[in-house]
């Protein structure tokens, strides 16, 4: 009854949707790893791109992939600001203020764009959006393949930030150890904020590779986010390797158990494992203690 | 009882309103904000006095509605049985997500993500199982006899959840002065110290869940008696963990009173912002969130806190002299 | 002769690849004071850890008052009797000083009454009386390190493990609790003290351990130990004995 290839196919799909939650799911395991917070605002920053991505293409006709150039440093200026000038200060580095602030956020971000946009889903109509691309034995569609090379060559670009820039070496250090590295003269508050810049972007390029296929209206990040937490965890909160195997891991479940068991449910097993892993190992396959 | 006159006095007080008030709109107003209250401090006994924040309070909350509401309308069960049957689902709800992440000693951000997480799959269960309705939801019959927990007048609901906060305030109190309470305390002001000194923080932390439970439970059997139809979104949404936990933080972590004030002014705060702007979705949650930005940024121990602390400047700055130098010397 | 109160038997403790503390042993007789001594990173906080049941030990045993008590929690430690400080002072800080004592006091005092009568007398024989009101947070160094050993004393207990107590008080700070720790001794009580400050542990200590590197290497009486070769390598390197040593006969 279940062809070997119509699986291949469902793995495969899971594969390439995978790469987009990879991307979410680093964005959230660079901030933890930095600041050691988990950043509760993930998904409405997510859903704030989807709408920056929607009304760039509808008021502007800029294709989603081009206007990731644009969307994605407005939202490393946002990120940045918000750490700088919100979380920072009004978390005075308690651990549950920084819980509450962020999850602020998340509902003031999520309800200003319900209150400004409506609860209406909409979508794109983009002429690519369902074509496929003959990959030998399966049809892939064009939006995913290409999510799945921009999310590799995003993590590229990352990897060659952290080791060969300055910055880079100082996220690194203040990741690792921040009184030391405060002691050797580097602004611990900057850098906190260009890593929440940081996460916050590669959610805004995530936002642009999604939405050729996926929906878009106000709670639309939520469903990410969990998921995105599901990859940290699984894969180790602060961990990029985590997050890249984490997500193309939790996308291949995700496709074979909706496969098998309908959409509900196979949100419904993401959260399952989600709570199995938080309870019998917190800090995952590569992750640090929690 | 000397303990027990501020709450005595705060219930008598609320308890007149029905005399002068007669609005069907501002008595509904009040008997939401009662149950918000009433769902707050619930959260208050495990995230205030506790210390253990949970992201998933709805979890106990959609139990309660659900329980009351599925006994009463598929098993014909007395809708004061059902309330009692809630509160103990709840209880019970408590009793399981605190034994699993207490266990496995998860504390802070996982404990929240993990209280979140349960939340989220009781909704998606509650979404597509038959017994709860599935997409459609559950409605409970119309039925105004006292027997059935349904009054005519709101007056009356309005005594009723008043009760039920006055009850959660009295059991707070206790909890304050008793055995249990200081353990609970210790547990959140520094775990390592506390178990040094005997306290048994996972089966101190678990009491503290269940606890809480309950009492946000019942406030969701209250929601379900009031309303008389639920959904999953509405029952185990994430809006009354936000809401659950917004009110005591505003309010004042950790004190008796800070749910009912921070209800008090978060539904106030909804209310003018819906006069002002009208009645557009997502504004009152807006607001909610950026108060609560605004209060850990400014008023970190809530508005209890920040009087607190207004009373202490005043009266060192008036009243109070250092009593000697040695005093000086340690303040 | 009847077993000490406290038997270390030969424990381990291995981080990963360190080997934090390595087939130590000791023992401490009821009402008597021992002290436990050595270089920083030795290990003596590690070990400590273990005794109390926050850390098991990879190998070894710990018996208390007679019985196997390896791997036990905290708190059931705490209920036989078994009481510690923390190196790093660890005060509620949001309660007062009274209701700070009185978290331990409700160990043995289940009514609110009682508990708070009983961390009252305890502050005083600490000496916080003047100070039960305050917030802990207010409180000086030393004030903080005396609610700890109140805290401690309050869950009355039969053992006292003190970590590095007289740290960060100065001279006369020291000279003022010095006589308090003592008194809890003519109580009846056990006290095994981790301490850096040479002249308490002279004044205070009957019996002495070293521990280096995670091994326990010498032990006995206070000067005994100090005159000790290996001790005063461990301390001041190696080929320091042999310095010391012409030195004295010079």
């Amino acid at each position: 009854m279940l062809s070997p290839l119509i699986l291949a196919t469902a793995i495969i799909n899971g594969l390439l949707n995978g790469a987009v939650y990879a991307l979410v799911a680093l964005g959230l395991t660079l901030i933890y790893g930095v600041l050691h917070i988990i950043n509760f605002a993930h998904g409405a920053l997510l859903s704030a791109a989807l709408f920056a991505a929607f009304f760039a293409y509808q008021k502007l006709g800029l294709d989603p992939y081009l206007a990731a150039f644009a969307i994605a440093p407005a939202s490393f200026a946002l990120g940045y600001a918000l750490q700088r000038f919100i979380i920072g200060p009004a978390s005075a580095g308690d651990d549950r203020n920084m819980l509450l602030v962020t999850l602020g956020l998340a509902v003031l971000i999520e309800n200003a764009l319900l209150y400004a946009f409506r609860a209406d889903t909409r979508t794109l109509d983009l002429a690519y959006a369902f074509k496929t691309i003959n990959f030998g034995f399966a049809l892939l569609a064009v939006p995913r393949v290409i999510s799945f090379v921009a999310v590799f060559v995003v993590a590229v670009a990352l990897w060659l930030l952290m080791t060969l820039t300055d910055t880079g070496k100082a996220i690194r250090a203040v990741a690792r150890e921040k009184l030391g590295a405060e002691l050797a003269g580097i602004d611990v508050a900057h850098i906190y904020a260009i890593a929440f810049g940081l996460g916050t972007a590669c959610v805004a390029v995530a936002a642009c590779l999604l939405i050729p296929t996926y929906y878009v209206n106000p709670s639309a990040g939520n469903a990410f986010v969990l998921i995105a937490f599901t990859i940290v965890v699984l894969g180790g909160m602060g961990s990029v390797p985590g997050a890249l195997v984490g997500g193309l891991f939790i996308g291949v479940v995700e496709s074979l158990g909706g496969f098998f068991f309908g959409e509900s449910l196979g949100q419904l097993g993401i959260f399952v494992i989600f709570i199995v892993v938080l309870l019998l190992r917190p800090r995952g396959l590569f992750g640090a203690s929690a | 009882m000397k303990a027990f006159w501020p709450i005595a006095v705060v219930v008598a007080a609320f308890a007149t309103v029905p005399l002068f008030v007669h609005s069907n709109v501002v008595l509904n107003f009040l008997v939401v904000t009662l149950m918000i209250a009433l769902a707050g401090a619930g959260w208050n006994i495990l995230g205030g006095y506790g210390g253990q924040y949970s992201f998933g309070h709805a979890a106990f909350f959609g139990t309660g509605a659900y329980v009351t509401a599925i006994l009463q309308v598929r098993y014909g069960v007395n809708a004061w049985l059902g309330f009692a049957a809630g509160v103990a689902g709840g209880a019970a709800v408590g009793a399981v997500i605190g034994a699993l992440a207490f266990r496995a000693g998860l504390r802070s951000s996982y404990f929240a993500l993990v209280t979140l997480a349960f939340a989220e799959v009781l909704r998606i269960l509650a979404s597509v199982a038959p017994i709860t309705g599935a997409g459609v939801g559950i409605l409970i019959k119309l039925d105004l006899r006292a027997e059935a927990f349904q009054f005519q007048s709101r007056a009356v609901f309005y005594l009723a959840i008043l009760a039920l906060v006055a009850v959660a305030l009295v059991l707070t109190r206790l909890l304050e002065r008793s055995r249990f309470g200081a353990w609970l305390i210790a547990v959140r002001e520094n775990e390592d110290a506390a178990m040094a000194l005997g306290v048994d923080a996972t089966t101190v932390k678990l009491g503290a869940i269940v606890f809480s439970a309950a009492v946000t439970a019942a406030a969701g059997c209250f929601y379900a008696q009031y309303f008389l139809f639920i959904d999953a979104g509405i029952a185990y949404g994430t809006w009354i963990s936000i809401e659950a936990l917004l009110t005591p933080i505003i309010g004042g972590v950790g004190t008796i009173f800070g749910a009912l004030l921070g209800a008090l002014v978060v539904k106030s705060l909804g209310e003018a912002a819906r006069l002002v702007t009208g009645d557009a979705p997502g504004l009152d949650l807006m607001v909610y969130g950026a108060v609560l930005i605004l209060v850990i940024r400014f008023a970190p121990r809530g508005l209890v806190g920040a009087l607190a602390d207004a009373h202490g400047y005043l009266v060192r700055r008036f009243i109070a002299a250092p009593k000697s130098t040695a005093e000086a010397a340690h303040g | 002769m009847a077993e000490p109160l406290l038997v270390v038997e030969r424990v381990s403790r291995r981080f990963g690849g360190l080997l934090a503390v390595d087939g130590a042993s000791l023992s401490a007789p009821a009402a008597r004071i021992t002290a436990l001594i050595g270089p920083n990173g030795a290990g003596k906080t590690t070990l400590f850890a273990i005794i109390s049941g926050f850390l098991k030990p990879s190998t070894g045993r710990i018996r208390y008052g007679g019985e196997d008590v390896t791997g036990k929690k905290p708190h059931l430690l705490a209920r036989r009797g078994m009481a510690r400080t923390f190196q790093i002072v660890q005060p509620f800080a949001g309660l007062t000083v009274r209701d700070n004592i009185a978290v331990g006091a409700y160990l043995r005092h289940r009514a609110r009454t009682d508990a708070l009568m009983a961390a009252d007398a305890v502050g005083k024989e600490v000496g916080l009386d003047d100070l039960l009101d305050r917030p802990a947070y207010a409180l000086t160094v030393a004030a903080r390190k005396r609610l700890e050993l109140a805290r401690a004393l309050a869950t009355d207990p039969k053992l006292l493990l003190l970590d590095e107590v007289l740290a960060g008080l100065n001279p006369s700070e020291i000279r003022d609790i010095v006589p308090v720790i003592r008194s809890f001794c003519a109580r009846g009580i056990a006290i095994v003290m981790i301490e850096h400050v040479m002249q308490a542990v002279m004044s205070l200590a009957e019996h002495v351990f070293v521990l280096a590197e995670g091994r326990i290497i010498a032990e006995g009486s206070p000067t005994a130990v100090a005159n000790n070769a290996a001790v005063i390598e461990a301390y001041l390197g190696h080929g320091a004995a042999a310095k010391v040593g012409s030195a004295h006969a010079g």
